[in-house]
C-alpha cells in the first residue's frame, strides 16, 4: 500500500501520511474517523462479516478527531499520529471504553484508566477507532477463542486471521482502521500479520511498557504496533517504547529512532538463516515465498549465512510450561469479586462462587491454560516443570546470543504455513505447533518482524521473520523496508 | 499458670511477627496509606488488581527492612526476590500475595530481650518483604464485605527460630521488636491499629527431650497481653491433651481474645498449594553496599545499647528494661539526665559528674520517672511526649530533692501541682517558698514549742516509748508547713526530749 | 509423567477454582496428557548448572519513590463490582473468620 493510494476517504493510506494530510489540511481527522466509520459498518451488514472489532468507539472517535481538527485549525500540533484512527486489540486497557479481552468474565468491563501504550497514542494525536476481537486473554492462534467468535481473514473469508492478534491484523488489512496495536506473548503479532499480510513487530521485551496490556504470561507478553507499512510499524514504535514509572521491566533506554533507520538499506547486512527454521515441516510455498524474500535482500548487498540454534527443538515445550503457568497466576484475579461476572447462584458459598465465576467465566482453551500451568506450579513439580522450562528457556536465549556474534539479523518464515482453514486445527497441540517458529523469540526478549514477503499459489500473504539484538528494532524496520520495497506488493484483500 | 505443667513439659515457640512499615504509600503502588479512612477509599488500579495493573516496588519500604535487618545483624542478601503466593480470598485481590520465598531480603540476626531479670537473645530466621492484604467484615447475614485500603500495604514479616520457652518470654520477645522498629522509626506499630501482628508456633516436649513436640499455630494474636494469654492457653491446652495420652494435632487455630479461647481453624478448605514461583512483574531486587553502608550509618541508638548504657550508668536492670521498651520513655530520660548534668556542671563546675552522670542521681531520676510521672501519665492514658512536666522540669525537681532544698514529700505535692498546671516545678518551689528550713536554730525554737505543747507524750517518751519521736517529728514538719529538714528535726528532737 | 487421573484433574480444578462438568473433567483429562506427553522433551536437556531465566532481559529491579498519589474515588473503584454493600465488596459469607488470609 503506498501514500499514493487513489481512494478519496483515505482509509488506504499509511498512518504516517493520513497524520501529514491531516497536519497539513489536506484531510481532516473527522472525515478520515467517518470514512472507516462507514467502512465498519458496511463490514457488519456483510453475512460473512470479518468481526475484527468488538467494540467501535464511535461517539468517542468522533470527538476527538473534532478536537484535533480544532487545535489544527488553532495552529497547534496534535503529535506525530495527529488524527490517526487506530484499532486496539482488546487485551489493551482504555478508559471509558470497555475492555473484555475476547472473554465472557470481562463482558461489560469498563476500565477506569488507560494503559501506557494506549495514553502515549493518544497523547501523539492518535484516535481509538475501537477494540478489536483476539483469542480470549490472547491464549491462541487462529482467533478462534474469542467469546465473541472468530474473526475471518480478509483474503478468505474462509480462513483464520492468525492469533491471537487476528481483530486487530485483520482491521489493519482490510482498511478498517489507520494502524493497530497488538501484543505478542508467543508470536501473536507477527503470525496474524503474517496471515493478513501486514506488518507486525514485537519489540524487545520490556521496549514498550506492558502497564494496561491484560497479561497472559508476564515474562514472555510484549506489546507492538501492526500496520499497513514498515515506516508506520517504525512509527508507532517510537511512540509507544520508552521507560514507564508504572512497569518495573520496562527498559530505561533512549527511545529507538527507528524512522531514521529506515532508509539505511541492507549492503553489508549479515543475515544468518537458522537451519532449525527452515527444517521440513515449511509448507514449500511458504518457503518459496520466503526464499524470494532472502533474494531482495541478497540483492541489496546483504549476505546470507546459514547459522544453528541447536535449542530450538525445546522451544515448544518451555513455553508451552512457562506461559501457561505464568497465565494460571495472571488469571487468578478474575474472581468474581471486584469486576466482571459473578457466577454461581446467589445462595452459593464462597467456594462455589469462585468455581463458577470462573468455570463458567472462562473458555475452554484458557481453562486449559490454568489447569496446566496450575498442574506446573504444583509443589513438588515445580522443579520438574517451570524451574526446568526457565533453564531450558537460558538455553535458547544463549543460542541466539552466540548466534548474533556472527549475524547482524535472522530471518526465518513466520509459520510453517500461511492461514488455515475455520476449524481446521482438531486438537489443542496442533495449534500449539503452529508458533512454533514464533515463540523462541519470546523466551529470549528479543525483537521481532513480519513483513509481507509474497503470496501462496491460492493468494494467501505470507511474511518473513526477523529476529534481531535485544534493543535493535533499527535492524529489523531496516532490512524489512528492503523487503517491503522489493517486494513491492499492491494488492488488497478483494 | 500451675507451675506443675511447666515442670513436666517445656513450652517450645516460635514467632511470625507482620510489622506494617511507615510509608506513605503502599508497597507496589503510589495508593494512599491511612488509618480508619471511609471502605474502598485508598485504591488504584494495582490494589484493586484491576486487568493490565502491574506493581513497582517502594524504595523506602526497602530501606525500612534493611535497618532492621542491620538492627538485628541479620545478613543482608544484595539479590533477593519477590515472589507470588497463591490462594483465593476476597481479601487478596490478585489471588496471589506479593512476598518473598526462598531468597528473602534478610537471614539470621537474633531479637534481643530481658526476661525474668535476664538477657536472652531469640535468633532469627529472616525476615521478608511482603504486601498486606485486604480486611474482611461478617455480617450476621450470608454475605461478608471486603475492604481492600489496607491492601498492599508493605509489610515485613519477621520469622524466629524456635528459641522461646515461656509465655512470657514471648511477650518480652513482641516489646522488644517493637521497642526496636519504634527506635529504628520503621514503624508506629501500634498494635490496636493492627501494625504489628503475631502468629505463634507452639508445641510442648517432655522436660530433657531434645525432639520437638507436634505444633499448633496460634493466628490473630493483637495485643502484648493477648501474646502472653493466648500462648498460656495453647500450653495448658496442649499439656492437657498429652497428660490424658493425647496427641496434638498439627492444625492452625485462631485466637479469640474477647472470649479468651482459641477455635480451630481445620476443615475450612482443602490443603493449601501456595504454588510458589518468583514473579515475572518483579526483576530481582538489588541492594548494593553503598545502600546497606548508608543505612547503616543512620541507624540511631538502639535499645539494647540504651540499656546497657543505663544499666553502666547505675539503674537497676528492670528500671533500664522500662526505660528501653519505650523509646519516648527512654528519651525523656536522656534530655532530663541532660538537664540534670548541665545544672549540675553549672552549679560545681563539676564537668566530670555531667560527664559520666553520678549514678545515684540517675537512679533518682529513674525513679522519679518512672514511679510518680509515669504512673500519672498512664492514669490519664497520656503519651510521656504530651507529659506537662518537661525533662528539664523533672530534672530541676529532682535535684532540689537530691541537695536537699525540698523533701520528697514537698516534691511530691510540687509534682503533683506541675503536673496538674504545666508550670515548672522549681518555679513552684521558688514562688511558693518551699524550701527545706535547715537553720538549726530555726528547727531547734520549733522543736522547743512542740515539746512543751506535749508534756504528756514527752513524758511517755522518756518513759521509754521511743516511737513517739515520729509523733514530734510530725508535728513538728507540720508546725513547719512540710518544710523543715526531716532529718535535722528528728536529730534535734530525740536531743531535746533526752536533755 | 504418567497418565492423568480423573482425580487429579479434579485436584487441580480445585486449585484454580475452576468448576468442570463431568465432560470437561474427561476431555481436560485426555487433553492435559497429551499436551504434557511433549513437556517430558524437556526432560531430555542437560541444564546443571544452568541459572533459571526468570526475566527475558537482564535488569534489577527497579523501585518507586515512596509519594502517595490521589486514590480512585470510591465509586470509582466499586463500579465494575458485582455485588456491593455499605461501600464494600460483598462476596458470599466466608466461614473462616481470620479476617485475612495473609501470612
Ligand atoms: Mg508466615
Ligand atoms: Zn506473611
Amino acid at each position: 500500500m503506498t501514500a499514493a493510494a487513489p481512494d478519496d476517504d483515505g482509509c488506504w493510506l499509511s498512518a504516517a501520511e493520513q497524520a501529514r494530510q491531516v497536519k497539513a489540511g489536506a484531510r481532516t481527522a473527522r472525515a478520515l474517523v467517518d470514512g472507516y466509520l462507514a467502512r465498519i459498518a458496511a463490514d457488519d451488514r456483510d453475512p460473512r462479516r470479518l468481526g475484527a472489532y468488538l467494540h467501535v468507539d464511535a461517539d468517542g472517535a468522533r470527538a476527538r478527531a473534532d478536537a484535533i481538527d480544532a487545535a489544527i485549525a488553532r495552529g497547534d500540533d496534535p503529535g506525530p499520529l495527529a488524527g490517526v484512527p487506530v484499532a486496539l486489540k482488546d487485551v489493551l486497557v482504555t478508559e471509558g471504553v470497555p475492555t473484555t479481552a475476547s472473554s465472557k468474565i470481562l463482558a461489560g468491563w469498563v476500565p477506569p484508566y488507560d494503559g501506557t501504550a494506549v495514553a502515549r497514542l493518544r497523547a501523539a494525536g492518535a484516535i481509538v477507532l475501537g477494540k478489536t476481537s483476539c483469542d480470549e486473554f490472547a491464549m491462541g492462534s487462529a482467533n478462534e477463542h474469542a467469546a465473541t467468535g472468530p474473526v475471518r481473514n480478509p483474503w478468505d473469508r474462509d480462513r483464520v486471521p492468525g492469533g491471537s492478534s487476528g481483530g486487530s491484523a485483520a482491521a489493519v488489512a482490510a482498511g478498517l482502521c489507520g494502524a493497530a496495536l497488538g501484543t505478542d506473548t508467543g508470536g501473536s503479532i507477527r503470525q496474524p500479520a503474517s496471515f493478513c499480510g501486514v506488518v507486525g513487530l514485537k519489540p524487545t521485551y520490556g521496549r514498550v511498557s506492558r502497564y494496561g496490556a491484560i497479561a497472559y504470561a508476564s515474562s514472555l507478553d510484549q506489546i507492538g504496533p501492526m500496520a499497513r507499512t514498515v515506516e508506520d510499524v517504525a512509527l508507532l514504535t517510537e511512540i509507544i517504547a520508552g521507560v514507564d514509572p508504572h512497569d518495573a521491566t520496562s527498559i530505561d533506554a533512549p527511545a529507538p529512532a527507528l524512522r531514521a533507520a529506515l532508509d539505511g538499506g541492507a549492503r553489508g547486512l549479515r543475515v544468518g538463516l537458522p537451519e532449525e527454521y527452515f527444517a521440513a515441516g515449511v509448507d514449500p510455498e511458504v518457503a518459496a515465498a520466503v526464499e524470494r524474500a532472502l533474494a531482495i535482500l541478497r540483492d541489496a548487498g546483504a549476505e546470507t549465512v546459514p547459522v544453528s540454534l541447536p535449542h530450538t527443538r525445546y522451544a515448544l515445550a518451555a513455553y508451552y510450561v512457562i506461559a501457561p503457568a505464568e497465565a494460571s497466576s495472571n488469571l487468578s484475579r478474575y474472581d468474581g469479586v471486584r469486576f466482571g461476572r459473578r457466577g454461581g447462584d446467589r445462595q452459593a458459598s464462597l467456594l462455589d462462587m469462585y468455581r463458577h465465576s470462573r468455570g463458567d467465566g472462562f473458555g475452554a482453551e484458557v481453562k486449559r491454560r490454568i489447569m496446566l500451568g496450575t498442574f506446573a506450579l504444583r509443589s513438588g513439580y515445580y522443579d520438574a516443570y517451570y524451574k526446568k522450562a526457565q533453564q531450558v528457556r537460558a538455553l535458547i536465549a544463549r543460542d541466539f546470543t552466540r548466534a548474533f556474534d556472527d549475524v547482524d539479523v535472522l530471518a526465518a518464515p513466520v509459520a510453517p504455513t500461511a492461514a488455515w482453514r475455520l476449524g481446521a486445527m482438531a486438537h489443542p497441540i496442533d495449534e500449539y505447533r503452529a508458533d512454533v517458529l514464533t515463540l523462541a523469540c519470546n523466551l529470549a526478549g528479543l525483537p521481532g518482524l513480519s513483513v509481507p514477503c509474497g503470496f501462496t499459489g491460492g493468494g494467501l500473504p505470507v511474511g518473513l521473520q526477523l529476529l534481531g539484538r535485544p534493543l535493535d528494532e533499527a535492524t529489523l524496520v531496516r532490512a524489512a523496508r528492503v523487503v517491503e520495497r522489493g517486494a513491492a506488493i499492491d494488492r488488497r484483500p478483494a | 499458670m500451675s507451675d506443675d505443667v511447666l515442670d513436666r513439659w517445656e513450652p517450645v515457640i516460635g514467632l511470625e511477627v507482620h510489622v506494617q512499615l511507615a510509608t506513605a504509600s503502599k508497597a507496589f503502588s503510589s495508593s494512599a496509606i491511612a488509618f480508619g479512612a471511609p471502605p474502598n477509599s485508598l485504591t488504584d488500579p494495582v490494589v484493586l488488581g484491576l486487568p493490565g495493573a502491574l506493581p513497582v516496588f517502594n524504595r523506602r519500604a526497602l530501606e525500612h527492612a534493611v535497618r532492621l535487618g542491620l538492627a538485628v545483624g541479620a545478613t543482608i542478601r544484595r539479590r533477593s526476590r519477590f515472589a507470588r503466593k497463591h490462594y483465593f480470598y476476597p481479601d487478596s485481590p490478585k489471588g496471589y500475595q506479593i512476598s518473598q520465598y526462598d531468597e528473602p531480603l534478610c537471614e539470621g540476626g537474633a531479637i534481643e530481650l530481658v526476661c525474668g531479670g535476664q538477657r536472652r537473645a531469640v535468633r532469627l530466621t529472616r525476615i521478608h518483604l511482603e504486601e498486606d492484604a485486604g480486611k474482611n467484615t461478617h455480617t450476621a447475614g450470608t454475605t461478608s464485605l471486603v475492604d481492600l485500603n489496607r491492601c498492599g500495604v508493605p509489610l515485613v514479616e519477621v520469622v524466629s527460630e524456635p528459641d522461646v520457652r515461656s509465655a512470657e518470654e514471648a511477650a518480652e520477645y513482641m516489646r522488644a521488636l517493637h521497642a526496636l522498629v519504634r527506635y529504628l522509626g520503621i514503624s508506629e506499630a501500634d498494635m490496636e491499629k493492627g501494625q504489628m501482628r503475631c502468629d505463634a508456633n507452639v508445641s510442648l516436649r517432655p522436660r530433657g527431650a531434645t525432639a520437638y513436640g507436634t505444633r499448633a499455630e496460634l493466628k490473630n494474636i493483637n495485643s502484648f497481653r493477648f501474646v502472653q494469654k493466648a500462648i498460656e492457653h495453647e500450653i495448658l491446652r496442649q499439656a492437657r491433651i498429652l497428660d490424658g495420652g493425647g496427641t496434638v494435632v498439627q492444625e492452625t487455630r485462631l485466637w479469640d481474645g474477647a472470649a479468651g479461647t482459641s477455635q480451630s481453624l481445620r476443615g475450612k478448605e482443602e490443603a493449601l498449594d501456595y504454588r510458589y514461583f518468583p514473579d515475572p512483574d518483579l526483576p530481582v531486587l538489588v541492594v548494593d553496599d553503598a545502600t546497606i553502608d548508608g543505612l547503616r550509618a543512620g541507624l540511631p541508638e538502639l535499645p539494647m545499647a540504651r540499656l546497657d548504657r543505663l544499666v553502666a550508668l547505675g539503674l537497676a536492670l528492670d528500671d533500664a528494661r522500662t526505660l528501653m521498651v519505650d523509646r519516648d520513655l527512654g528519651d525523656y530520660f536522656d534530655a532530663a539526665l541532660q538537664a540534670r548534668g548541665d545544672a549540675a556542671l553549672q552549679a560545681r563546675g563539676d564537668a566530670a559528674l555531667a560527664a559520666r552522670g553520678d549514678a545515684a542521681a540517675a537512679r533518682s531520676l529513674a525513679n522519679w520517672l518512672v514511679g510518680d510521672l509515669l504512673g500519672a501519665l498512664n492514669r490519664d492514658g497520656r503519651a510521656v511526649a504530651d507529659s506537662p512536666v518537661t525533662p528539664a522540669g523533672l530534672a530541676a525537681l529532682v535535684r532540689l530533692v537530691d541537695d536537699d532544698v525540698i523533701s520528697g514529700k514537698i516534691a511530691k505535692d510540687v509534682l503533683a501541682r506541675a503536673y496538674a498546671s504545666g508550670e515548672a516545678p522549681d518555679a513552684i518551689v521558688e514562688r511558693e517558698g518551699l524550701r527545706q528550713i535547715t537553720d538549726a536554730g530555726a528547727i531547734e525554737a520549733l522543736a522547743r514549742q512542740i515539746v512543751e505543747a506535749n508534756p504528756k507524750q514527752a513524758a511517755q517518751y522518756r518513759g521509754g516509748k521511743d516511737n513517739l519521736l515520729g509523733f514530734f517529728v510530725g508535728q513538728l514538719m507540720k508546725a513547719s508547713g512540710g518544710k523543715a529538714n526531716p532529718q535535722l528535726a528528728s536529730e534535734l528532737l530525740r536531743k531535746l526530749l533526752a536533755g | 509423567m504418567d497418565a492423568l487421573s480423573r482425580e487429579d484433574v479434579e485436584q487441580i480444578a480445585l486449585l484454580a477454582r475452576l468448576a468442570l462438568d463431568d465432560d470437561e473433567v474427561e476431555r481436560m483429562r485426555v487433553d492435559l496428557a497429551a499436551v504434557l506427553v511433549h513437556m517430558d522433551a524437556l526432560a531430555e536437556v542437560d541444564t546443571t548448572g544452568v541459572e533459571p531465566m526468570t526475566h527475558a532481559v537482564p535488569m534489577d529491579l527497579r523501585l518507586r519513590d515512596d509519594v502517595a498519589a490521589p486514590s480512585l474515588p470510591v465509586e470509582v473503584a466499586l463500579r465494575g463490582a458485582p455485588e456491593v454493600v455499605d461501600d464494600c465488596f460483598s462476596v458470599p459469607h466466608i466461614i473462616d473468620k481470620s479476617g485475612t488470609a495473609a501470612s
